[in-house]
């Protein structure tokens, strides 16, 4: 599955989509590879303050849990119940219909962040080191 | 295995629905004494229980009988699941747990009536401080993840007496998931510790991580892959210099019995499973028993009420103004207790030596007979059990999970998958010393057999079992949508 | 060894095929420091009829054949012989945890059971297979509101079993719990004022058992509108689940924390018993403890496999709901034969019998001019003040083999001489009179 040109992603595999002072994020396609199966996705309330490089939800398959990090601050304006109902999504579509939470960005965004052949490279070197 | 009979067979399996579908209206299978007091009506009684089964006797019998016979035991056959050691379960064992006195002795009857109870738990005491060489002990924890939370809070109590508040424990990462789960318990945070390229600690990282806020070093000796730490005394010196303390799980002691004391080489704390090492039944998942033998400085700290002799007779101090307190109600598993000492007191200082010696044997064993087939990820030497990876089958699509699977069809139980999480794809073996050689030769052959199997045709291990009752279950659907008790359908509920 | 499945002749050729002479090669990676040099001082291996002798004299040591009125959370049931008869089989007692879910479904399908009998019982949604015992249960339950509320203030009822509560303030000693004991009335019940006025903001769970320690009832309703006043939680304590044939089940509370032993587990001497942690379906996630569920195999046939496995301590390590990993499962198993043999009508009969034997013996302590303490509705125990002291009956006691009961001094010595008396269905009536008598 190709990482979409106007992603961001973050070292433990979250994708961050910004359109103005909006922000969708979610989990990439190398991270629920990783996990497997999909059962479980916890996601916070609508209003809570995710703060850039926090853990703010997590993602379980049968045998993993993971949590989620934020790539940017700010506020969630809106969170994916339909993902929350069917968290196979997360499986199907990552980066699509299973994005987990719409942040109404606040500060800066993590400058840690990559741009997609980057973030393609650093996969590529996660693979080879198992 | 060429000249045997191979070691899976057919035999007739029934089914058998769940009990509340058995279950019919009016049957039983009690009868009550007649009552001999005037009955008393409750003003404030339930309405019935709902859907509560109403069976015979002799359907209960056949129940969970027929039950019983989808289940695989020691006394089935080889059980070498690593980490767990599936020993022999004597059956004189069970007996005297059952003898009248014991069985249905009452915890809070008066002391001078429950001597024979104070008397067992004392001589049981006694053998484990000698098997440990530790100076103080109490048997209350109720299982080795409880004696890991007794301990830990024995250190913190400790520490806090002389006025050295620590933050942090550390866990070397191939630890059993309830050391980290019991340091946040007791209100520690955690701090991995890596392995060296051996499986062993690395000193140079103890050396850094071992801070002034390090309360306790938690280790596994033999760790889960194995191997025995043979820096152990740098380790505990290192850990003691910097003020902190040394816990051992002694989930492995069944490599060390009679051969190697935690006492002699450093150990402040540790816990023994009287489950594993001392062949109290699994009981298909508890209860277990998990003492916590203690040095002298943590021993004012030990729960209440602990054990003493007073004039030649056991008695139970409860004036114990430092003890952490109690971790469980009662004296713990005492069904437990007299079980260990019936095994101890039938192998004797001779047979619990033989036992170490013969488990470490059957382990380097199997380890020989397959290290050509499936890697070794560690080649340190193992003592009682031995762990491969699956990643030359892996490169067919064959993991760890599968092989264990296709195992089931060869007639044996599987070994631990997939732990400890320091080896990829980890098939972790504990033949133990109740598995006789000919049947870890089959064993052996199987494995083998399963690795050609893994070359050539691989979808047999990946779709494997076969052979049983049911094949492999939807564990995706059963955690996405998850049904956790039996419910009338619409129809029986409308009849009932 | 007569446990040991070889011989010298097959350990001698096992060696030779590792290319080693002695065992003592496969230690020799030990350092020497670490060696024992010398044999343990532990009696060489005794034939099974001499342990058989030791065990007998001990048995006999510890009042074999005595009738004994002592409750307080170990209850003397009559057992059905087929319950050690059914668990003896080796695949039952000799089996581990189900990991292996295609050789386990024995194990799987009767915890399913056990969990589906719990919730019938209690009328909660959710149990789970199995805790250590009753005193860990309320120690897990009160981590598990902690969790669900964010909150961490502890009310407990000072009637809740001594030991439960000691249990819980050793285990959360180094947690901020803060915790506040609710003292009881002359009625033996909850001080109701006292409780809503303990109960705050920051409190997590409000903590009550019934029947309570001294045996009389609580209202499970009233607690759990106080404790859901204050957002808080209600975890309802039961120390003997016969209790519960007869009594309004805990709906009104969000977790039972709940003592299986009554239930056909030995009393033996304090353990192993079996407890269980019963919710609400929402608060499943929060569960401690093993759950096993429902799947379907690839040809669409039932079975049953342990699931919702991330709330453990295998996968979630420090993270995780609990630190247990075992859950009891031979004793819930016991209990699990016991609730199937009484079914629906005998555990409500059985109740029914306990019922009437603490009635009529609180009845004839007080013909006999003993004071029972605590007139508030009760089920199979009771508080009785003596007309002398204990220790001048204890001769007599133990002439006629009777345990009277258990002193409360130690535990509540506001209430002086006082005994705490439970009558279950094995005692009978000619037992109560002896008793009444030799007091």
């Amino acid at each position: 599955m190709p990482y979409p040109a106007n992603f961001r992603f973050t070292p433990e595999h979250e994708w961050v989509a910004v359109d103005g002072t909006q922000a969708k994020v979610g989990i990439t396609d190398y991270a629920q590879k990783q996990l497997g199966d999909i059962v479980f996705v916890e996601l916070p309330a609508v209003g809570a303050e995710l703060v850039a490089g926090q853990a703010f939800g997590t993602v379980e398959s049968v045998k993993a849990v993971s949590e989620i990090f934020a790539p940017v601050s700010g506020t969630v304006s809106a969170i994916n119940s339909a993902l929350v109902q069917s968290p196979e999504l997360l499986n199907s579509d990552p980066h699509g219909a299973a994005w987990m939470v719409e942040v109404k960005v606040a500060g800066k965004a993590n400058d840690k962040l990559m741009d997609a052949a980057a973030y393609e490279k650093f996969v590529a070197e996660e693979e080879a080191s198992h | 295995m060429s000249s045997s009979t191979p070691r899976a067979s057919r035999h007739i399996v029934q089914n058998e629905d769940l009990l509340f579908e058995v279950s019919s209206p009016g049957k039983r299978g009690y009868q009550l004494p007649a009552l001999d007091v005037p009955a008393v009506t409750l003003a404030a009684a339930r309405r019935e229980i709902p859907d509560c089964p109403e069976v015979s006797e002799l359907e209960v019998i056949r129940h969970f009988t027929r039950l019983s016979t989808w289940n695989y035991g020691v006394d089935t056959g080889i059980y070498p699941l690593g980490s767990c050691t599936m020993k022999y379960n004597a059956r004189v064992n069970e007996a005297v747990t059952r003898l009248e006195g014991l069985g249905d002795g009452h915890p809070l009857q008066p002391e001078e009536l429950s001597q024979g109870a104070l008397r067992i738990m004392q001589l049981l005491s006694e053998y484990l401080l000698e098997i440990t060489g530790m100076d103080a002990i109490t048997l209350q924890p109720a299982a080795g993840a409880q004696g890991e939370l007794t301990g830990i809070l024995l250190v913190r109590a400790a520490l806090t007496a002389r006025g050295d508040a620590r933050k942090k424990v550390l866990i070397p990462d191939s630890a059993h998931g309830t050391n980290p789960a019991t340091a946040a318990i007791a209100g520690y945070t955690v701090e991995n510790l890596k392995s060296n390229p051996d499986g062993t600690v690395d000193m140079a990282s103890l050396d850094r991580q071992m801070t002034r806020d390090v309360a306790a070093l938690m280790l596994t000796n033999p760790n889960t892959l194995g191997i025995f730490e043979e820096d152990i005394h740098r380790i505990a010196d290192l850990v003691h210099e910097r003020g902190g303390m040394l816990y051992m799980d002694g989930a492995n002691m069944n490599a060390l019995v009679g051969r190697s004391r935690p006492g002699d080489f450093g150990v402040d704390v540790m816990h023994l499973n009287l489950h594993k090492t001392f062949s109290t039944p699994h009981g298909g998942g508890g209860p277990g028993s998990g003492p916590v033998a203690v040095k002298k400085t943590l021993e004012p700290y030990l729960p209440i009420p602990v054990l003493r002799v007073k004039r030649g007779k056991p008695v139970l101090d409860y004036r114990r103004p430092k003890s952490i307190g109690r971790v469980r109600a009662f004296y713990g598993n005492f069904g437990m207790f007299t079980r260990a000492l019936a095994y101890i007191m039938a192998n004797g200082s001779d047979g619990l030596k033989q036992t170490t010696e013969d488990a470490v044997l059957n382990a380097n064993y199997i380890r020989r007979k397959l290290q050509d087939v499936f890697a070794l990820p560690y080649p340190t030497p193992s003592m009682h059990e031995v762990v491969f990876s699956d990643s030359i089958q892996a490169a067919q699509g064959v993991h760890t999970g599968d092989i264990a699977k296709r195992l089931i069809d060869y007639g044996f139980h599987p070994y631990t998958v997939s732990f400890p999480l320091v080896v990829r794809g980890a098939m972790m073996i504990e033949p133990t010393e109740s598995a006789n050689q000919r049947e870890m030769d089959e064993f052996i052959a199987a494995l083998r057999a399963i690795a050609e199997e893994s070359k050539n045709t691989p979808e047999l291990v990946t779709g494997a079992p076969h052979t049983t009752k049911i094949s492999r279950l939807d564990e995706v659907a059963a955690a996405r949508n998850p049904v956790l008790r039996w419910r009338p359908s619409k129809s029986e509920a409308a009849q009932s | 060894m007569r446990y040991l499945p070889t011989s010298d002749p097959i350990r001698q050729r096992m060696l030779a095929d590792l290319g080693l002479n002695s065992i003592d090669e496969l230690f020799s990676h030990i350092p020497e420091y670490c060696r024992l040099q010398r044999p343990l001082n532990i009696p060489k291996g005794q034939a099974e009829a001499d342990i058989i002798r030791f065990f007998r004299a001990a048995a006999a040591e510890n009042a074999p054949g005595f009738t004994s009125f002592v409750g307080a959370g170990a209850y003397h049931h009559f057992r059905p012989t087929h319950v050690d008869t059914l668990i003896s089989r080796g695949e039952w007692f000799t089996a581990y945890t189900p990991y292996q879910p295609e050789i386990s479904q024995g194990t799987l399908q009767s915890i399913f059971e056990f969990q589906t009998m719990i919730c019938q019982l209690t009328g909660q949604d959710v149990a789970n297979a199995g805790m250590y015992d009753g005193s860990t249960a309320l120690h897990e339950a009160c981590m598990m509101a902690a969790r669900v509320t964010g909150r961490s203030g502890m009310v407990v009822a000072r009637s809740i079993h001594p030991q439960y509560r000691q249990v819980l303030r050793t285990l959360t000693r180094y947690r901020d719990f803060p915790t506040t004991e609710v003292g009881f009335g002359t009625d033996g019940r909850i001080d109701v004022a006292a409780l809503r006025a303990a109960v705050n903001s920051g409190t997590a769970a409000v903590a009550v058992q019934s029947p309570n320690f001294f045996g009389n009832l609580e209202d499970w309703e009233q607690a759990a509108e106080i404790a859901h006043g204050a957002g808080a939680l209600l975890i309802a304590v039961i120390t003997d689940p016969v209790s519960l044939g007869l009594l309004p089940p805990p709906e009104a509370a969000d977790i039972v924390a709940m003592e299986l032993q009554g239930f056909g587990i030995p009393v033996g001497f304090g353990g192993p018993y079996a407890g269980i942690i019963a919710s609400r379906d929402k608060f499943v996630r929060s569960l401690p403890g093993r759950l096993v569920g429902e799947a379907r195999d690839s040809e669409g046939r039932r079975g049953f496999v342990l699931t919702l496995s991330t709330r453990e301590q295998h996968i979630r390590r420090e993270k995780a709901t609990s630190n247990i990993c075992t859950n009891q499962a031979l004793c819930a198993l016991m209990a699990s034969i016991f609730m199937a043999t009484y079914g629906k009508q005998g555990l409500r009969e059985l109740a029914e019998q306990n019922l009437a034997k603490a009635a009529y013996a609180a009845s004839a302590f007080t013909a006999a001019g003993a004071e029972v303490l605590f007139p508030s509705p009760r089920f199979h125990e009771f508080v009785v003040r003596l007309k002398r002291p204990l220790a001048a009956s204890k001769s007599a006691l133990k002439k006629a083999k009777l345990i009277a009961g258990l002193p409360l001094n130690e535990h509540y010595p506001e209430l002086g001489e006082a005994l705490l008396v439970c009558v279950t269905e094995i005692i009978t009536r000619e037992d109560i009179d002896r008793l009444v008598a030799a007091l």
